[in-house]
């Protein structure tokens, strides 16, 4: 281990607490994998229409975002979702 | 007025029946009339930690499916005379008991004890059900784990949508000196989290590991585990107790008090 690890290494409490934080927020939101996985691929099928993309590369979770307002953290639907090529609607 | 307390966890091994012992012992302690009933039918455990797996004679299946009285099964503590403990079935399995019939039991030994405590089973199956059918109120046992925290909160959960009127977490095993460093999860980061009522935190301690080796829970002894569960067991009464400063007994002057403590 490099000395300066030492430094730049987060306290693993903090990090079990974040971990837990967003763990706690698919739990409660009882998102089971299959209805996960439902959601994955209507997204897929939607996009597909506009533009090529990575099925592989895809990553769909639940998470949790800044707020604007002053409700601090709240859940979020973040999708990652690679592109491969646009399709030119000129062309179909 | 009787109460009947569940002490439940989600996950294994975060210390359920060490805490069904010390808080059993602890409140006949205070002169309540106490019986600890096993409800892990099919792993029996909590006779061993009290230190009463030879006289058991009858247990919990034996008395739901009338093969015996209540009285008959339930065997008296070494120590405390208001103290009893239902045992456990170590040969049968979990189906052997319904939800009804532990909530038949449970309201029928109102009667004669003031506290009824069942030490539950890890998961959320049928022992799980089987526990809490009956029971008034719930301490939940988390350890600063992610793993831990993760199945009480599922278990918090599972309690609010089942309307158990009241629920309580205890933070068992709390290492201040990792807290300090910020390697481990602190109280308030737990209860952040959780969000629900802290009864107690009880330090990691070795004690805990040499009394029940010996079979005798260590309540109210001069052990820092030791007074913790006994804050806790005053709290179950309704005494307000500050919370104890969980940091003392690290230091090398208390380590030479505690040497002194221990002669006298």
């Amino acid at each position: 281990m490099n000395i300066l690890d030492l430094f730049r290494k987060k306290p693993s409490g903090n990090v079990a607490k974040d971990r837990l934080k967003l763990l706690l927020v698919s739990d409660r939101a009882n998102c089971s994998p299959d209805v996960m996985e439902q959601i994955k691929n209507e997204i897929i099928n939607v996009i597909r229409k506009y533009m090529e993309i990575d099925t592989e590369g895809l990553d769909i979770q639940i998470t949790t975002t800044d707020s604007d307002g002053n409700n601090g953290k709240v859940p979020a639907l973040m999708a990652n979702i690679p592109i491969k090529e646009m399709k030119h609607k000129s062309e179909q | 007025m009787s109460e009947v307390i569940v002490i439940t966890s989600g996950k294994g091994g975060v210390g359920k029946t060490t805490t069904s012992a010390n808080v059993g012992t602890g409140l006949a302690k205070l002169n309540k009339k106490v019986v600890l009933i096993d409800t892990d039918i099919g792993l029996r455990n909590l006779d061993v930690v009290m230190g009463l797996e030879n006289r058991i004679v009858y247990n919990l299946v034996d008395v739901v499916e009338g093969n015996c009285r209540p009285k008959q099964a339930m065997i008296k503590d070494k120590r405390y005379d208001t103290l009893y403990l239902l045992p456990s079935a170590q040969t049968r399995d979990k189906t052997s008991v319904t939800p009804e019939q532990m909530k038949k039991l449970t309201d029928e030994l109102r009667d004669e004890f003031d506290y009824i405590i069942l030490d539950c089973p890890a998961g959320i199956e049928q022992g799980f059900k089987n526990a809490i059918a009956g029971a008034d109120r719930a301490l939940v046992v988390t350890t600063p784990e992610v793993s831990a925290i993760r199945d009480a909160d599922r278990i918090i959960g599972i309690l609010e949508a089942n309307e158990m009127k009241r629920t309580d977490l205890i933070v068992n095993r709390i290492r201040m000196d990792m807290v300090k460093k910020g390697e481990m999860m602190s109280i308030d980061d737990v209860l952040d989290i959780l969000a629900i009522n802290l009864i107690g935190a009880v330090p990691d301690d070795e004690n805990i590991v040499i009394s029940t080796n010996q079979g005798e829970p260590l309540v109210g002894n001069n052990t820092l585990a030791g007074q913790a569960y006994m804050n806790i067991c005053r709290r179950i009464v309704g005494e307000e107790v500050p919370l104890l400063d969980l940091s003392a007994g690290n230091g090398f002057f208390s380590k030479i008090a505690n040497i002194f403590k221990k002669n006298q």
